[in-house]
This record gives C-alpha cells, structure tokens and sequence, in this order.
C-alpha cells in the first residue's frame, strides 16, 4: 500500500498524459457516481411518497390507475386518515387508541431505561470493579440472542401472571431488550468527557452518586436525550413481543400491532393502509431528525474503532 | 479546574496504602450497586427465561397444561425428534441460510456502493445522507405494507409499470409466487423478493457503519496516490478497501446473527407462505397455531445451536483467513 502510493513522480509531461486519461476515467466513475446517487435517493425517498400520496387518494382513482405516483387538487381526500382514526364503534379503526397504548409503553421503556442504564453506564465507563467483563459479555448475549427463544418462555410466564394484555408488562420486556444497547451508547459519551472534571468532583468530596448527578449527567445531556430518543423508537417500533402479548386485547393494541391486523381483513382498502402507514412513520422520523447527528455518533462510535 | 486537576495527582500519592485499597473498595461496591438494577432485569428477563426455554425443550409442555409445567419435570427427548423429522425441517433451514446470507450479503454490498458514492462532498450531501436512512428507522409494519401495496399485482405501482413500460405479459404476483421464470430460468420469486427487502431496509446499517470508517482514512493518502496517477479502482483497492474490511469482516457477523433470528420481515410480507418459511417463523407457529410450547421451544433451541454453530465456523475460518494474511 505504502508502495504505491510512494512511488516517485514521472517526468513531467509523462504525469500530465497519464491525468488526462485519469480524467476520462474519472470522469466515467463520476458519470457511474452521479447515477448511483439518483438510483438511492430513489430507492429511499420514492417508497415513502408512494406512501403518501396512496393515503391522500380515493381508492377507486388507485385502482383506475395504479401507475400514477401523485394527486391532482380535485382528488386531494383525507377520507382515510378520517377512517384511520375515527373510533371502532364509529366504524373507523380507532387509531388514537393505539396511538395512546404505544405513547404509553414508549415512554415507559424511556423512562426506566434511562433510570437504569445510566448509572450503569457511568459504573462501566469510570469505575473499576470485579466481573465487569462477565457483565459486559451478557450484555453482548442479550443483544445477539435470537428474541424468538425468549418470546416462549416469556409468552409462557406472562399467561400464568396475568400479564399479557398489559402495557407495563411489555415495557419491562423492552427494557431488558434495550438497557444493555442503551449502557453501549452513554458509555461511548461518558468516555468523551474529560477524566480530571470527575476526579475533582471527588476530591471536592462529591460522593460517586454526586459526581455522576452534578457533573457527568448535564455534560452529558444532550446525549442523554439522543439514547433515550433511540430506545423509544425501539418501543415504537417492535413488532413480535407486541403480537404475542396483546393479541387477545384488542384496546391495549399498540400502533405497530393494530396497524398490521388491518391487512387481515379485506375490507380495508389499501389507501387507508397507507394512512395507517403514515400515522406509524411520522412521529418517529420526526425524532430521528431532531438528533441525528447524536445517535449516528453514538451508534457507530464501536464501529470506528474496527 | 486546572490547580484542582494538578493538585489531585499529588493528594493521591500522598495518601497512604491501606486507605487506597479501602478506596477500591469503595469504588467496587459503587459500580456493583449501580450495575445492579441493569444486571437483575437483564438476569429475569433474558437469562432466566433462556434457561426455561431450554428446560422447556425437554418437556411435553402444551399451552393447556402450562400451568403444570415447571422448570424440572420429566426430561425427554422426545421434542427434539419430533422437531428433526417434522415436515419441511430441512427445507425451512435451508430457506433461512439462503435469505441470511443473500440479506447479509445484499446489505453490506448496497451500503458500502453508498457510503463510496457519498464520499466527497457535494451540494445537499446532508440531505441525501438523511433521506438514506429512511428504510431503517422506519417501523417495520409500515415498511413492509408499502412494499406489499407496491407489490400488489391489481393494484400495485410495480406491476402497473412493469406490464405498462416494461413489457411484462401479465402481473406478477411477488409475495405468493413460490418458483417463477427469470429470462426462462427458474427463480425462486418470493424468497428473492424478501431477500431484496432485507437489502433495502437494512443497507443504511452497513452504511452508517462504514461512512464512519471511510472518514477516519487520513485524506492525504488517497491525495497522495491520486497524484501519483492511480486510477479510481486502484485507489479504492490499495488504499480504502484494506481500511475498510475489518468493518465489513464486523458488519457480516452482526447482519449474519441479526438476518438469521429475524421474525417480523418475513412474517409480515408473506406469512413464511411461497417457499420463505425460516426458522422463527415456524417457531411461531408451533406455538400460537400448534400452541406447543415444547415442540416451539425445542426448534427455537435448534436455530440457536445452528447460529452458534456458524458462527464459530465463521470466526474460525476468519482466523485463520488472517494469520494466512499475516495479520
């Protein structure tokens, strides 16, 4: 590698031929470039105005002319998005049930998530103490383990508990899926604050609790928040251990779930489905945007490493 | 804060021994006690029902005499048998290392063309970079319902401009279609469909992964050979590909292990019906339509001893792939 790139400059009009058929060259790869970018953007953006303009449409003009991927002004209808939420006893799909079910189980996982992971990330990131490793490597086998092995056992202990059907039970399920991801992200941001801050916490005679309170925890802030955004996508998002446990309760069903019991029935006109769709997709893209640049730096920050 | 952080070494060496190990101490009960509420939930819901479910496997349990069934009962084997000579076993193991390896594949290849298209800078690369991210944060449900309204064969946009534009006799119905005809050759439709899936959704992973990778590479490097006069190819072979495989060697593991336990993707396009049957699928069958929880228990403990299985075959070849390269 290093050979190449050290190998000494020909005379001068030998390099300047070799860059102009460099240029034809780069130029292809910059023509193959600019090609590439437009098949992604496509293949990225193209699904999600699908998406959208299907929940805006009449069904009938859908199936006239499935091919058209936008609205005319006279077509223009929010008929399935007021299907989508109307109550079921209404005859509507009742949406806001579950928008309020999924509120509640999200912000639940959130919560004790943090409470949890926090401390035990500062413990991980800062402290030194025997069986760290061992902690470390369960930490890894929960978030390699195929979730299928637990969703029986779990399934099982939930039914004779009485808990299926309840939104805390499913929160705790989520939490332990995602505390030890969550210990990952904030240990890569606590590494990042400066050692000496804390040791003076300590020699100013902050106890370990305290310096983690007042000194680690509002630098650590704003990475705090993109965590706590990403385990609530999570939430927001999971789909199996949801099926499992609520199948049974139709008014405990979360987004996700009663979103895919309406491809079930075939009633349900795919324009509403596509409303559905939206109703699930925005408020976690919303989230996504608002801390980007956190949560791509705090997920990848193992992978810089190699 | 500079005098404090100058002092604090000097305070430290005065202080004698026996206090600092008392210090340790301390500091050793501290990260227990706040590991600890993460270490129970984890032990009560992860690892203690992995211990069930293996019990489990060993047990005639169904769901109407769960409540009889324990942790110890009366081991048998009898599970296992029944798993191994089930109709479509193989079948459905086979189907789940060919989707593993083409989504693995499939992913890792997509991400890494993007993250080099994305490499230099150009007007609206934020952009671009955000929007690549859509299938990935996206829900599952929702991404699976656009593809299979897309998909649909009345419809649907991809039939209508495929019949429309590009020539096809009729609408082909991807999600239901078990054996289809590419170019007269015969192709398994929907496993390729839930495969191209798993591509698209699970790309900007890979992506992410590797534009963080790709940015860590000194920038007079690839500078240097540019001037030196090599080509595009040359430069990506000699000079960003060796920087990039320990990534990639990372990713294929994580996307192997995360490709092969999957659930919602092929359950949610196509029920595991047309020939794309894998592994959780059937597990989830077993125990909500069969609603045997001894016979799910025991498959599920199969895939994970196949998982464990390739994997340590794929750390051992990776191995020794390196002390071949001298690594």
């Amino acid at each position: 590698m290093t050979a190449t790139v050290r190998a000494p400059a020909g005379p001068r009009t030998a390099t300047r031929r070799r860059r102009r058929a460099q240029s034809t060259e780069e130029k292809v790869w910059g023509t193959v470039r600019v090609l590439t970018i437009v098949f992604l953007v496509l293949i990225t953006v193209v699904p999600f105005w699908y998406m959208v303009v299907l929940s805006l449409k009449p069904i009938q003009q859908v199936l006239l002319d499935p091919g058209r991927i936008w609205v005319t002004g006279g077509e223009l209808t929010a008929g399935a998005y007021r299907a989508v939420f109307r109550s079921v006893d209404d005859g509507g799909q009742g949406f806001l049930v579950f928008l309020r079910n999924s509120a509640i189980v999200s912000v639940i996982t959130t919560a004790v998530t943090l409470l949890a992971a926090i401390p035990g990330a500062y413990a991980v990131s800062r402290l030194r103490f025997g069986g760290r490793r061992l902690i470390s490597g369960l930490f890894l086998v929960v978030y390699l383990f195929p979730p299928m092995i637990l969703a029986i056992p779990l399934f099982v202990l939930f039914t004779r508990l009485g808990l299926r059907g309840s939104l805390p039970g499913l929160a705790l399920v989520y939490v332990a899926q995602t505390v030890p991801v969550a210990i990952f992200m904030l240990v890569n941001y606590f590494r990042t604050i400066p050692e000496s801050l804390e040791e003076a916490g300590l020699v100013d005679g902050l106890t370990h609790l305290g310096v983690l309170r007042r000194i680690s925890l509002p630098l650590a802030a704003p990475s705090v928040v993109a965590t706590g955004l990403y385990v609530f996508m999570i939430a927001w998002n999971e789909f199996l251990f949801a099926l499992l446990f609520l199948l049974e309760r139709p008014d405990r069903w979360t987004v996700s779930l009663g979103l895919s019991r309406l491809a079930g029935s075939i009633e349900v006109p795919s324009t509403v489905l596509m409303a559905g769709s939206v109703v699930l997709t925005v408020p976690i893209v919303v989230l996504f945007f608002l801390a980007e640049r956190q949560l791509v730096e705090g997920l990848t920050a193992g992978g810089e490493k190699g | 804060m500079t005098t404090v952080s100058e002092a604090a070494p000097e305070r430290a060496a005065k202080r004698p021994r026996r206090r600092l190990s008392g210090l340790r101490r301390q500091e050793s009960r501290v990260g227990r006690l706040l590991l600890s509420p993460t270490v129970l939930i984890v032990l009560a819901i992860v690892v203690l029902p992995i211990v069930w479910a293996i019990s489990l496997a060993f047990q005639r349990a169904r769901l109407l005499n769960i409540r009889r069934v324990g942790l110890v009962g009366n081991y048998t084997l009898d599970n296992f048998q029944r798993v191994l000579q089930a109709d479509g076993f193989w079948s459905t193991l086979w189907t789940t290392v060919v989707y593993t390896i083409g989504g693995t594949v499939g992913s890792i290849g997509l991400g890494l063309v993007a993250a080099l298209a994305l490499r230099r800078p150009f007007r609206g690369r934020g952009t671009v970079r955000a929007a690549m991210l859509l299938p990935y944060i996206t829900p599952v449900v929702a991404a699976t319902f656009v593809w299979t309204v897309a998909l649909d064969p009345q419809a649907g946009i991809v039939n209508a401009w495929g019949t429309r534009l590009l020539g096809w006799d009729e609408a082909i119905p991807f999600l239901s279609t078990e054996r289809g005809h590419l170019f007269g050759i015969p192709v398994p439709t929907a496993l390729l469909t839930v495969i191209a899936f798993e591509t698209w959704r699970y790309f900007p992973f890979a992506f992410l992964f590797l534009v963080a990778r790709m940015q860590a590479i000194p920038a007079d490097l690839d500078e240097a050979a540019r001037v030196d006069g090599a080509t595009v190819w040359q430069r990506f072979r000699a000079v960003v590909w060796p920087e990039l495989t320990p990534v990639i060697a990372l990713l294929a593991l994580l996307r192997f292990i995360f490709t092969f336990n999957k659930f919602d993707d092929i359950y949610l396009l196509t029920g595991g019906g047309a020939g794309t049957e894998v592994v959780s699928v059937r597990v989830y069958d077993f125990l909500t339509a069969r609603k045997d929880v001894g016979l799910a228990a025991a498959q599920a403990v199969v895939l994970a001893l196949v998982l464990i299985g390739l994997i340590v075959f794929y750390l051992r070849a990776q191995s020794r792939a390196d002390k071949a390269a001298g690594r």
